[in-house]
């Protein structure tokens, strides 16, 4: 069966290659485009490492055809940081030790980054609620939250 | 081999189906199939922007099959159903998860459509055929006879509609058991009662026995015990790895009950 061209505009630049018959866009992504900020985890939407941004909102990548993101505009983890420049978000995971083995790290910081780009300035549930579909095994959580909440705080600052 | 055939209209897609051929909608639970790679050879997606629109007409609001969770959750006049979208998945899946998907969504999914049982939605076809109670639907989905194009949902009265999901984990985990009730009251009392269950039984079911017990009540304390008594009477919940079937039984009434409490002085 025939492969199919894809195109989507990933992290602001526009890419193209050729899916194959049933393949997810996480894959695509990682072995197609190159890709490989999104992770693999479970294969099944239930631990959020594989999450991206289609036209700005959180997907699952594992249970997104590939071919039905065609057009559209793919957001990752690799596209937070500005060349050396990493994005806030990334210096206060770092700051507040909230990437322990990392490999929910990615999918984490772009479910974050959507939680503030539409909302600067989220409570504690907000945040919680914002990672509930991001399984995190080593930290427990609370260095995430407080890495998240650091930055929410600094952008409060007059 | 997987084949993938996208069609830009819900008509086509509906023609496209036959043996061997599965829709793909919002991918929460086909692409599952898919990565396992036990998926059927078929798969028929269309991009009609129809099935993503929500409309209004008097106290009947219409949700096109495709339309997502978090639609529903940005959109003011389905405020009714708020409460539901957001017990539905984690935020991701709230974004790709359909209304037309969860009421195929197998055991222990499906808690938006166990809403919609209780509040008397209607499903129409891709064909045009008149729609039908979301109970004929839900009872045929294993053999589904065509597309399902949107969902009526009327408007339930000020407070009489309430919905409770059980689970383990919080914020995001899947139903233990969930219930959804719809209790329009005149005079002071219950008139039409329908009381649905979700991860009770093979399919969102209705409560028969508890809308008995409720119809034509006030559903004061009294009420509510009795109702809570024999809440899982008709029901043969299954056993999965959240809770077993005893366990769903023993613990039906006390959910039923804490749901009906919710209610009061509303």
């Amino acid at each position: 069966m025939a492969k199919k061209p894809v195109t989507v505009t990933l992290n602001g630049t526009e890419r193209a290659g050729f899916a194959e018959p049933g393949q997810n866009l996480l894959d695509f992504l990682r072995r197609g485009l190159g890709d490989l900020s999104p992770k693999y985890g479970c294969g099944q939407g239930t631990c959020g490492a594989c999450t991206v941004t289609i036209d700005g909102q959180t997907h699952l990548s594992c249970l997104v055809l590939a071919e039905a993101a065609d057009g559209r505009a793919v957001g990752t983890a690799a596209g937070l940081a500005d060349g050396a420049r990493l994005d806030p978000l990334q210096d206060a995971f770092m700051e507040n030790f909230a990437a322990q083995c990392g490999y929910c790290t990615p999918g984490m910081l772009v479910s974050a980054r959507a939680l503030l780009d539409r909302n600067p300035r989220p409570t504690r549930a907000e945040i919680v609620e914002a990672i509930s579909g991001n399984l995190c095994r080593c930290t427990g959580y609370e260095p995430i939250i407080a890495a998240i909440e650091a930055v929410a705080e600094e952008r409060t600052r007059p | 081999m997987i084949e993938v055939e996208t069609f830009p209209t819900l008509a086509e897609a509906a023609r496209a189906m036959g043996a061997g051929a599965a829709y793909l909608g919002g991918g929460t639970v086909m692409m599952r199939a898919v990565n396992a790679g036990d998926a059927p050879a078929r798969l028929v997606r269309t991009t009609d922007p129809a099935l993503t629109q929500i409309r209004a007409m008097g106290d009947t609001l219409t949700l096109g099959a495709g339309v997502t969770m978090a639609q529903i959750l940005a959109e003011r006049d389905l405020d009714f159903l708020h409460d539901v979208a957001r017990q539905i998945g984690g935020p991701q899946v709230r974004n790709m998860g359909t209304v037309g998907g969860n009421i195929f969504a197998p055991h222990p999914y499906g808690d938006f459509a166990v809403a919609l049982l209780a509040l008397g939605a209607r499903v129409a076809m891709a064909d045009g055929s008149s729609a039908r109670p979301i109970e004929d639907v839900l009872r045929e989905r294993d053999r589904p006879s065509g597309l399902i194009a949107s969902v009526e949902v009327p408007r339930p009265r000020p407070g009489a509609f309430a919905f409770r999901k059980v689970s383990r984990v919080r914020p995001k985990g899947a139903s233990i058991m969930s219930i959804a009730a719809n209790l329009p009251r005149e005079g002071g009392r219950v008139r039409g009662a329908r009381l649905a269950w979700g991860a009770m039984g093979p399919r969102p079911l209705r409560g028969a026995a508890v809308e008995r017990v409720l119809e034509g009540q006030s559903v004061d304390h009294g009420d509510i015990d009795r109702a809570a008594q024999i809440a899982a009477k008709g029901l043969e919940p299954p056993t999965d790895p959240l809770a077993s079937s005893w366990y769903r039984t023993a613990v039906a009434g006390v959910h039923l009950k804490r749901l009906l409490q919710s209610m009061e002085g509303r």
